[in-house]
């Protein structure tokens, strides 16, 4: 072992981290000229170095990618949507505008079990039944839901009496159009009537008329 | 290729896991070959290289996106190679029984990991030189070893990898170089 040997190694090492000044470079090959010991240590880490640059790169097994797939936890149901969204958008939107509207109206439909009707100043209530006495005159629409309707006097509108009936005495009068409503199906008819009536109400204009 | 890694890391932070079977694809054989190197099995490393990229997916928020992603991976894997290394160490005894081999103990089965005649060792291909080599080296100079020479990667890389300032990991690559001149003596 010789003196000079730890800050040469230092300088050897920079040397192969391609770390050193040009000053230093300098220095270690002169030094490297004159001593043999160091030279061959020098040799020795060059030949290292080299020997592991020699390792082959080593690839991943078959089937590494859908190994990692089936250990990862399992995906959100939201995110299997996002991708029909992202490969069918137009199949994407029918089925969520179709998922979202029969939701709604059904819900709407068999939810709405409560006795209501249309809050008009002459009517008389008798239990579940909506009276429209003989001799008043009811100005406006007037809708039933879940109870029934008699009318004996007049009503200046359409009457819509939703699961329930409808009794008409001699002396009533329905100016506009009549309708009872009973089953689902009918209640969505009604739904997607009175809607298409408030877009575009020149329809209901036509109605009237008619 | 960085761009593209950002892309798809924001789909999987969506919820999009067919996006991260790509990531895997992209860096599988990188992360395997560091595993491999590190723990000198292939079962072994193909199990830490799929556990590192599990983690990634489920810590995937934590990756801060203006860093490399290489970079942040690498450390996952790392760390689960040096986990599974120390754990390995006290995992058997030298004179327990290996089952199955009818009163044979570890002593006969040093040669997977320990020191080898010099004649065996001589006698071995190149490939299977350099693990045997690499496997010799302690953990912590193995690490930067592998990254330096194996992954090819710069100083200041392996010194974010492994969360150690540049000088530390400098005096590592020295020290590993070292110990690797001085167990392969002249070859």
């Amino acid at each position: 072992m010789n003196t000079c040997q730890e800050p040469v190694i230092h300088l050897m090492h920079a040397y192969l981290d391609g770390d050193i000044s040009r000053q230093d470079e300098q220095m270690l090959q002169a030094h490297l000229a004159e001593c043999p010991h160091c030279r061959e240590m020098m040799d020795e880490l060059k030949m290292s170095a080299l020997f592991l640059k020699s390792a082959a790169p080593v690839n991943a097994p078959e089937g590494f990618v859908s190994g990692v797939m089936a250990r990862l936890p399992k995906e959100k149901s939201q995110a299997g949507f996002q991708r029909l969204l992202r490969r069918h958008p137009l199949v994407a939107a029918a089925a969520l505008f179709l998922m979202l509207m029969s939701a709604t109206l059904f819900s709407s439909y068999s939810n709405n079990q409560q006795f209501s009707f249309t809050k008009q100043p002459n009517l008389v209530i008798e239990g579940e039944t909506v009276v429209v006495p003989a001799g008043e005159v009811v100005k406006g629409d007037l809708v039933v839901r879940n109870g029934n309707l008699r009318i004996e006097g007049e009503v200046d509108g359409n009457v819509t009496v939703i699961r329930g009936s409808k009794y008409m005495a001699s002396t009533a009068v329905v100016t506009g159009t009549s309708e009872e409503i009973d089953k689902a199906f009918d209640w969505l008819w009604y739904k997607i009537k009175s809607t298409v009536k408030e877009v575009f109400p020149s329809s209901k204009d036509e109605k009237k008329e008619e | 290729m960085d761009e593209l890694v950002n892309k798809r890391i924001n789909e999987v932070i969506k919820g999009n896991q067919d996006a991260f079977g790509e990531i895997v694809s992209l860096f599988q054989h990188r992360l395997y070959h560091v595993c491999y190197r590190m723990l000198g099995n292939p079962q072994e490393a193909e199990d830490i290289a799929q556990e590192a990229f599990v983690r990634a997916y489920v810590n995937i928020h934590t990756y801060d996106q203006k860093r490399k992603f290489s970079t942040w991976l690498y450390r996952i894997a790392t760390n689960l190679c040096i986990d599974r290394i120390r754990k390995k160490k006290p995992d058997f005894y030298l004179d327990a029984t290996v089952p199955g081999t009818d009163g044979l103990n570890m002593y006969s089965q040093i040669s997977a990991t320990g020191d080898l005649p010099e004649e065996e060792v001589e006698r071995m291909e190149t490939q299977e030189r350099v693990q045997y080599e690499i496997g010799r080296l302690p953990d912590k100079y193995r690490t930067v070893i592998i990254l330096r020479y194996l992954e090819e990667l710069p100083l200041q890389e392996i010194s974010d990898i492994l969360e150690l300032p540049l000088g530390t990991v400098k005096t590592r690559v020295h020290r590993g170089r070292e110990a690797l001149r001085k167990q392969m003596g002249n070859m």
